[in-house]
């Protein structure tokens, strides 16, 4: 499926069906995220159990420490 | 002299968000300032300049070369002769707005003793460049009623997030514990723009805060990359949580007991490790200086005891705490602190 991560076109393959298999893909793996699917944030408890879709706009926001 | 003239804020006051009365309000704000870096320096410019009550910044490291390509308070001199950057900050904010009152504290932060810096405070500023601390300034902010503004930045990525205790979602309730430091290390390097960028998204909302104008808080996550030319703004609101153990129901505020908080922390970045003694202690420095020096070249400024030794250096501060420089790795300096510390 055809996904749309911070504004960037992305095939998936069907094995990544929840948000916790996009999240545990090794650019993503060691980061902690704020995930927004399609305009709506997604909390922490819910990313196995969110279904991703064709076409979904994932915002993936990550935190960083340096001052 | 007083340079303090009538003319001094009336662009400030022109804007309509702020005006004469905004400004008055500015002016018996008293901000805090978590750090005295990159972002520190932008952020305490920022305030200094535009007319805050008092300004304290606590840090705990000392001015070098590779931070004046990006910390603009810092000077060539400073980085020769390793002044701390907490002093160095405060005399050049002095130098550029003498009605504030500016306060440089060269110190960590810690469990035990940020209490001391937060009393009477109405904003914190984040600067630090750790979670450890951010955790602690989460947890005291949340305990004590004071709003912080959440500011990191590394590449040319910089994110930023306002807290307001009993409104926002706090930083626990984003993250459920401390960032390991592969994720948040400044290992990718830094540009300048994504230090000002995000000092400036920080202290529009300080300005906005301290005016009174509350109602014009951002109330998202900001995040930005100037290189890639992606911004984003999420509502974390919902994300806020009812079991968090920092502003939940039944909080505990988890990282100000004291054993949360550990004594050897690795520089992002540096090749550093700092090793805070295991009691309060107060070191003579001149005392020092004469019983390493037969180990290596020891030098000696006001704030600080330099120990040069063949792979590695040392910095040694009065409140006991140490630097090693030449390491990343945390078991290596604390043989090579007790080799000479005990
Ligand atoms: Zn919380």
């Amino acid at each position: 499926m055809k996904l749309y991560i911070n504004g960037n076109e992305t095939e998936l393959d069907e094995a990544c069906a929840t948000l916790a298999d996009l999240l545990s893909r090794p650019e993503w793996k060691e980061r902690r995220m704020i995930v927004e699917l399609n305009g709506m944030i997604v909390g922490r408890d819910d990313f196995g159990t969110v279904l991703l879709a064709d076409g979904d706009r994932i915002e993936l926001v990550h935190f960083v420490g340096g001052g | 002299m007083n340079f303090a003239g009538e003319d001094r804020y009336s662009r400030q006051e022109r804007f309509y968000g702020i005006g004469a009365e905004g400004q008055k309000k500015l002016a018996q704000a008293k901000v805090l300032i978590i750090g005295a870096g990159a972002l520190g320096s932008a952020c305490a410019e920022t305030m200094v300049r535009s007319g805050a009550g008092k300004v304290t910044l606590v840090d705990r490291d000392y001015v070098e070369w590779s931070n004046l390509q990006r910390q603009n308070l810092f000077t060539e001199q400073d980085a020769a002769e390793r002044i701390p950057k907490a002093v160095a900050a405060a005399r050049r904010l002095r130098s550029v707005n003498s009605s504030v009152e500016v306060e440089g504290i060269v110190a960590d932060i810690t469990a035990e003793e940020i209490g001391l810096y937060t009393r009477g405070i109405d904003l914190i500023l984040d600067a630090a460049d750790n979670f450890e601390v951010r955790m602690i300034v989460n947890d005291i902010a949340s305990r004590d009623g004071i709003p912080w503004i959440y500011g990191a930045c590394t590449g040319s990525y910089g994110i930023s997030m306002t807290i307001v205790p009993g409104q926002s979602a706090c930083l626990h309730c984003l993250l459920d514990s401390v960032p390991a430091g592969g994720d948040t290390c400044d290992t990718a390097g830094i540009i300048g723009p994504a230090v000002q960028m995000t000092a400036a998204y920080q202290t529009a909302e300080a300005l906005k805060w301290l005016s009174g104008n509350v109602s014009a808080l951002r109330g998202t996550l900001v995040s930005f990359d100037l290189w890639t030319n992606r911004h984003s703004s999420v509502d974390t609101a919902k994300l806020k949580r009812a079991d968090c153990p920092s502003c939940g129901a039944k909080r505990t505020y988890p990282y100000l007991s004291p054993d949360s908080h550990s004594r050897t922390a690795v520089l992002c970045g540096r090749d550093t490790v700092q090793i805070r003694p295991p009691s309060q202690v107060r070191l003579d420095l001149e005392e020092w200086e004469r019983r390493l020096s037969a180990y290596g070249r020891a030098e000696r400024n006001p704030y600080m005891l330099s120990l040069t030794l063949d792979r590695h250096r040392m910095a040694i501060f009065p409140d006991g705490r140490v630097l090693v420089h030449g390491t990343g790795d945390p078991a290596e300096a604390r043989s090579l602190y007790h080799r000479y510390f005990g």
